[in-house]
């Protein structure tokens, strides 16, 4: 397998700030990566680092053959290509759910109308909402908004998909309904690096799970070595609060 | 003349105020509408003379005073609407140049401006009197507008922005698509109320020749006398005229808040 995402000793700072000290990911096409540490770790840094909503102050991140943190890189062209969901969802409220999904390849991908509706269609249909595609964001649940915002990313055919805390804005009885479309994707072969504290999930589809600390990758490891048998002591701790 | 805008206090304590009185505020509003219609509809009839011919020698006066307000409004929008977005440009030339524009003119009585584009100007070009009223008006709106568009601007949650930019938008079309659409909504009734503001302030053109309702009513009295049954009319109108369109904006307001979220 390919690397799809590499992030290499990546440093970012906030004002004097450290978020992340040369940080090292590979993700590799197909791959699904989870990410958990104590929040203010740098997971969502490193996230949000990776479709450049932040720019590292040292390091480099690739996605296949594009660097992403060259000056010069089209950063428009790589976020089409990089799907990104948030904890608070952050559906547009003014348009119907069917319109959220199909705007951006319209106006950036520049899919004809018809084109773009049927393949949101196709979307909703795929995470269950095919029947909420004329309602408004306010008119649906956490879960069933979160559901959409999942169908608006995969509308770009993104060659990776981010998820920044997808679960963590939800109530508990609307966990699973988002964690199953996940689980979907990540069957059909979808890159994936999730920041989540969702252990189930960890075990049914990660490949690998990240711990991070203090903006440091403090150990990497198979979900099951991680959670069972973690080497070190900072590691032990957090699980030992989570679990 | 520019208000000061006096920041919206929300008591959330209810203890304090017995409810949301809206029965109350509506039922004032009845009283001091209704009121001050029945007295121009009741007065020339009571009271024909001079009240009838009042009545008869305003209404150019009230066509005036729309023209020159709706036409300042329109300008001001605009003025408005780019100002607002200069004040949040990441350009810093421009952003300052908004900023200045907001500071100078929200310091200079819209009656100095109005004096200062008929008169001041006037020695170097010949505006006309509607248009230099509208000038000055839209100008100093434009101002106060930009402030509201800003302020409206920067109230939509950072992460739609965010989402916008990673789907791949450009930032123009992320603010044309996702946050301008949503904040017109969001400032429709604070741009109303300064709506009604402006064609109260209209009056203030009646220094130049523009006979709106105002100047109308002096041109009456100054030769007739009838001081105090004019000035009693053209207060009435006025009044009905912002009662009315406060009620219109109060009732835009509630539907916005019913149909979001």
């Amino acid at each position: 397998m390919k690397d799809r995402v590499r992030v290499i000793d990546a440093t970012k700072y906030f004002d004097k700030v450290l978020a992340l000290r040369n940080v090292n990911i590979t993700v590799r096409t197909g791959e699904v990566v989870l990410v958990i540490g104590p929040s203010g770790s740098g997971k969502s840094t490193l996230l949000r680092c990776v479709n450049r909503l932040e720019n590292l102050n040292k390091g480099k991140i690739w996605i296949d053959e594009d660097e992403v943190t060259k000056p010069k890189a089209d950063i428009r062209k790589i976020r089409e290509e990089v799907g990104m969901v948030f904890q608070s969802f952050n559906l547009f409220p003014h348009l119907t759910a069917i319109q959220n999904i199909t705007l951006a390849p319209h106006i950036v991908k520049k899919i004809p109308e018809k084109q773009a509706v049927e393949k949101a269609r196709a979307l909703l249909n795929r995470v269950g909402l095919i029947e909420k595609a004329d309602s408004y964001p306010g008119q649906l649940s956490g879960g069933q908004q979160q559901r959409v915002a999942i169908a608006r990313a995969l509308a770009m055919d993104p060659r990776v998909m981010l998820f920044d805390e997808p679960t963590s804005a939800l109530d508990p009885e609307m966990i699973k309904e988002v964690l199953d479309v996940m689980l979907d994707l990540a069957r059909e072969g979808m890159t994936m690096l999730v920041v989540s504290h969702e252990m189930g999930f960890a075990k049914a589809a990660a490949n690998k799970v990240i711990f991070m600390d203090n903006g440091e990758v403090i150990e990497s490891a198979d979900p099951e070595t991680l959670f069972n048998n973690p080497h070190e002591e900072r590691t032990k701790k957090f699980l030992a609060h989570i679990l | 003349m520019a208000e000061v805008k006096k920041p919206k206090i929300e008591i959330t304590d209810g203890a304090l105020i017995p409810g949301k009185d809206s029965d109350a505020v509506f039922s004032a509003w009845r009283i001091s509408f209704f009121g001050a219609l029945s007295l121009i509809i009741l007065l020339p009839i009571i009271t024909p003379d001079p009240y009838r011919r009042i009545i008869a020698f305003l209404p150019d006066g009230i066509l005036r005073t729309f023209e020159v307000t709706v036409l300042s409004i329109f300008f001001a929008f605009f003025i408005g609407l780019i100002t607002g977005l200069g004040r949040i440009s990441r350009i810093k030339i421009i952003n300052r140049i908004a900023t200045i524009y907001v500071e100078v003119i929200r310091g200079i009585p819209l009656l100095v401006q109005i004096f200062y584009i008929y008169y001041a100007l006037g020695r170097f070009l010949k505006i006309p009197d509607i248009a230099s009223a509208v000038i000055a008006m839209a100008v100093c709106y434009g101002a106060y507008l930009g402030e509201i568009f800003r302020a409206g601007i920067q109230s939509i949650p950072k992460g739609q922005m965010e989402a916008a930019l990673a789907l791949g938008m450009s930032r123009s079309q992320a603010l044309r698509r996702i946050i301008l659409p949503q904040t017109i909504r969001l400032v429709l009734p604070p741009v109303g109320n300064e709506f009604i503001a402006l064609l109260k302030d209209s009056s203030l053109v009646s220094i130049l020749a523009v006979s709106d309702l105002l100047r109308r009513g002096r041109e009456f009295a100054s030769r007739t006398f009838d001081y105090f049954e004019t000035y009693t009319m053209v207060a009435l109108i006025y009044l009905v005229i912002t009662l009315f369109l406060s009620r219109l904006v109060a009732i835009m307001e509630e539907r916005l808040q019913k149909g979001e979220r």
